[in-house]
């Protein structure tokens, strides 16, 4: 499978390095190393979901429990999660540290994945999530670090989006 | 079998869990018996109530915490009983009030009044201990239980569709939040 493992680990040592504690995930091809390497530790504990919005839910018991979370997921799984976002995460003031595999942009060949590759960024900014992109391995570390640092102090939802220049091996 | 009554049962066993509450009038009912800094009422995001005690549940496993939820919440996030299920948290309960009805919105039925079993779910989906009472008594005796079994378990208690003519406490929902945080903080240092 030509999903990158290399960066896959190195994704997973920063969670670990920013003392994360508790991953709920959604599975989708990209993420599938992400999610292996989180099963298989027996200090973290993994969540596998039916459907993303849950992610909010159990992130914000984690951080009520005084446990630092992350939800992975897929851009689709992300529009799934909005009315949890928008009335338990913003309402609420609930950090959320989301890594969302963004799909159906360029060099995208599923055709179903497409159009969610177009609304991503949009409904991002409409809903003031402060994002940035994950696409080259010398900025993996400092990004997400720098990623959880402003959803903790601002305590609110903070988006890294996983590229196909990271994830994916061709 | 009103929804009051059964939080008046058990509202001084609540001082041993954490409570999580869904909104409208499980929110206001149980703030007007008196609100304590364990209480924690999610006033919007319909489904997540259960999640959330989830993940609690999961992050202290030696604290007992309490979810109630409602038939038109849990209706929203079904796939809730088959997270649960899948990592059973023995110090769990989840109380489903289940008045077959969206009662804060002004009262349109929900499945359960035309025959969706919330028990028959919950079981289905794994939940390993799942009962349905309709009476104050049963109530009382059902969480009783459930706290000995050490087993998640889903309590469908069957209630009136009838509430409190208002939702709105005076307890602002940042304050909520931030207490109810802090007093977990303060448990784990004692």
């Amino acid at each position: 499978m030509p999903v990158s493992l290399t960066n896959s680990k190195l994704i997973y040592e920063t969670l670990k390095e920013c003392d994360i504690r508790l991953v709920s995930a959604l599975p989708e091809t990209w993420l599938v190393h992400l999610i292996r390497l989180t099963d298989e530790d027996p200090e973290m504990t993994l969540l596998r979901l039916a459907k993303e919005e849950e992610a909010v839910g159990i992130s914000a018991g984690a951080h009520f429990a005084g446990i630092k979370s992350a939800m992975l997921m897929q851009n689709h799984g992300f529009m799934a999660s909005i009315n949890g976002i928008v009335s338990f995460a913003h309402l609420y003031k609930i950090p959320l540290l989301m890594l969302i595999s963004y799909r159906g942009t360029f060099g995208e060949r599923d055709p179903w994945q497409t159009q969610g590759g177009n609304a991503t960024e949009p409904l991002l900014r409409a809903l003031g999530i402060p994002y940035f992109f994950l696409d080259q391995v010398e900025a993996v570390k400092k990004r997400i670090r720098h990623a959880q640092t402003l959803a903790e102090s601002s305590l609110q939802p903070v988006a890294v989006l996983l590229t196909r220049d990271l994830m994916w091996e061709e | 079998m009103l929804r009051l009554d059964c939080l008046r049962s058990v509202y001084s066993e609540l001082e041993n869990y954490l409570v999580v509450t869904i909104m409208g009038a499980v929110a206001a009912e149980l703030h007007s018996l008196g609100h304590r800094p364990n209480f924690f009422y999610l006033q919007h995001a319909m489904g997540l109530a259960s999640s959330t005690g989830l993940g609690l549940a999961l992050c202290l496993p030696e604290r007992s915490v309490i979810v109630f939820d409602g038939d038109g919440s849990l209706l929203m996030n079904l796939g809730s009983l088959t997270t649960m299920a899948r990592y059973r948290p023995r110090n769990l309960v989840h109380v489903v009030f289940d008045n077959e009805s969206l009662l804060s919105v002004g009262g349109f039925p929900t499945a359960t009044s035309a025959g969706t079993d919330l028990e028959g779910i919950a079981r289905a989906a794994g939940i390993p201990r799942a009962v349905t009472v309709r009476s104050v008594e049963n109530f009382r005796t059902a969480l009783a239980d459930a706290a000995h079994s050490n087993e998640l378990t889903t309590i469908i208690a069957k209630v009136e569709a009838t509430g409190p003519s208002g939702y709105i406490t005076d307890l602002s929902l940042l304050e909520n939040r931030f207490q109810f945080r802090r007093h977990i903080q303060s448990l784990k240092k004692s």
